[in-house]
């Protein structure tokens, strides 16, 4: 019926991939969306070479939150930490693909701000930032 | 509930308000289900502030010309129909505030550090918006003073059976909503302030949805305190009330400092003012007197009760519909004893997606927490959906919310 609950954004919100946790992990974080109440929960393990091995994230919250959070654990596979933290606000839309309003934007962006907080976490630096 | 009392059309009142005659996209009209949030704007509101700035704008109360007389008289006359509304004793009672929340801040600020002590205890409810919650946490920190929640039942109402117990500790104030902006739950405010009273505790009520939507009387609703916005009572935003008992408020220091608010100043000291103005510092929100002024004459033409009677109708008849669409869960008590507020949830869909699917047919409902945290983690939600009617909303904006509700269901099914 529109765009911003188009069929792959559907596909990922029932059917999430990477879903549960990950126990022990390389790191973990954890925040939320106090707008909307949404929580999610991301860990990672990494493999010799620093990339990402495997990846799972937990938690709850709207369609858009939750299939931005599942593509995104899709596309961070064999990704480096530094790639990780590279990652912006365009990639997470790109891989959506739909417009969205500042609103919205704060749902989309949720996954990635838990992941390079995590990742930056690593070796104790802070995130900068970009919304 | 007495449908003897409604005396005006809902349908013909459209009509008043230019913002629900736009559409929302092409071809798709506004269904405006959110004035529980803030309430949309009749033409004498508009009009009013619009001839205010066209021909009599200017400061209030130290000009001697002939617009600053002007434009005290109509500033001043603002105060005098929100006296008259709320049937206040004296406009020195009633003082003017950016909004609800800061009507509230204020006592807490003034009132608040001028009287509790470490160990006094502050009780309010389980039901508050943040804006009746915050205010007191920051003065509880501040003074080492104690909270006492009063808890809210399953079915979304006051649990007062611990309320003799809660009142025999050394409380000081009592502070509750009148209207629940999430269950819709309407408070025995009255019972609830004599018992405070009789325990020697002053009363703030909440009257952000209250005095909006239903008859309040200062003069028998009991409180000591009452609060509420300009803007969700058809006037317009940037304006507030505090009414407080005359006695109190002569007693309590000033809030914010500056013009206005002062009698005399000298190099390193001032003497107040005299109410209300010892609360206003500042050029305060002029074209929002006259606004409200305006707001206030419209809903009296209308009548508070039918105003009250028509929310009623509605609502009920939202809550039946809503109730017939399979897994929605509708929040608090009876229709019957709840004011025009209907927060539900619809299950496996998040608050956000329903009201994001409901605006592609421009029906506007609020989803989140709606300022109400700690009442959505009594009922173990994160979020909800919420409807909520004024005195222009008509049945046919009901069956259009269910109507998409079903899209809705259909889509994340």
């Amino acid at each position: 019926m529109d765009d911003m609950y188009r069929e792959v954004i559907l596909d990922h919100y029932k059917n999430p991939r990477n879903k549960g946790t990950l126990d022990p992990h390389d790191f973990s974080y954890e925040d939320e969306n106090p707008l909307c109440g949404d929580k999610l929960r991301i860990d990672v393990r990494l493999d010799d070479e620093q990339r990402v091995k495997e990846v799972a994230f937990s938690g709850r919250g709207c369609a858009i939150s939750q299939a931005s959070a599942s593509m995104l654990t899709e596309a961070i596979i064999g990704k480096t930490v530094d790639e990780v933290k590279q990652m912006n606000k365009d990639d997470i839309l790109d891989m959506l693909g739909i417009e969205l309003g500042p609103v919205r934007l704060k749902c989309a962006l949720l996954s990635l701000k838990v992941l390079k907080a995590g990742a930056y976490g690593l070796e104790g630096q802070q995130p900068h930032d970009e919304d | 509930m007495s449908t003897a009392l409604k005396t005006f059309s809902a349908a013909e009142r459209r009509a008043d308000f230019p913002i629900l005659t736009r559409e929302v996209r092409p071809g798709v009209p506004l269904v405006y289900l959110d004035s529980a949030a803030t309430s949309q704007k009749p033409l004498p509101v508009i009009e009013a502030i619009d001839h205010y700035y066209r021909y009599s704008n200017a400061n209030v109360h130290r000009g001697i010309h002939m617009l600053a007389e002007e434009a005290t008289a109509l500033y001043e006359d603002g105060r005098e129909k929100v006296k008259r509304f709320i049937n206040a004793a004296s406009t020195k009672e009633v003082i003017f505030t950016r909004n609800t929340t800061e009507a509230i801040n204020l006592v807490a600020y003034s009132w608040g550090r001028a009287n509790i002590r470490p160990g006094d205890v502050i009780v309010y409810t389980a039901m508050e918006h943040h804006s009746n919650l915050v205010p007191w946490q920051m003065l509880a920190a501040e003074k080492g003073a104690r909270i006492v929640v009063i808890p809210v039942t399953d079915g979304g109402e006051l649990d007062l059976s611990t309320l003799d117990d809660i009142l025999a500790q050394s409380q000081r104030i009592v502070c509750l909503g009148h209207m629940s902006n999430v269950l819709g739950t309407i408070n025995p405010v009255t019972e609830i302030a004599a018992r405070a009273h009789a325990a020697g505790a002053l009363v703030l009520v909440d009257a952000a949805q209250s005095v909006p939507h239903l008859p309040v009387d200062v003069k028998t609703l009991g409180a000591d305190f009452i609060a509420f916005s300009g803007h969700k009572m058809c006037g317009p935003t940037g304006i507030g009330v505090l009414w407080g008992r005359q006695a109190l408020l002569e007693e309590m220091p000033p809030f914010m400092g500056g013009g206005d608010m002062i009698r005399r100043v000298y190099l390193t000291e001032f003497k107040p003012n005299e109410l209300p103005y010892k609360f206003e510092a500042g050029t305060p929100a002029i074209a929002e007197s006259v606004a409200l002024g305006a707001a206030v004459d419209y809903l009296t033409s209308l009548g508070m009760g039918a105003i009250q009677a028509h929310e009623r109708e509605i609502v009920t008849y939202a809550m039946d519909r809503l109730e017939e669409v399979p897994g929605v869960k509708v929040y608090g008590p009876a229709a019957d004893r709840r004011g025009g507020v209907a927060a539900f949830s619809l299950e496996g869909v998040h608050p956000h997606d329903v009201a994001q699917v409901l605006d592609r047919d421009g029906i506007a409902i609020r989803a989140g927490h709606h300022c109400a945290m700690p009442l959505h983690d009594r009922y173990g939600l994160p979020a909800t959906s919420r409807a909520s009617f004024y005195l222009y909303n008509v049945p046919e904006e009901v069956d259009r919310l269910i109507d998409g509700l079903y899209k809705v269901k259909k889509l994340f099914g």
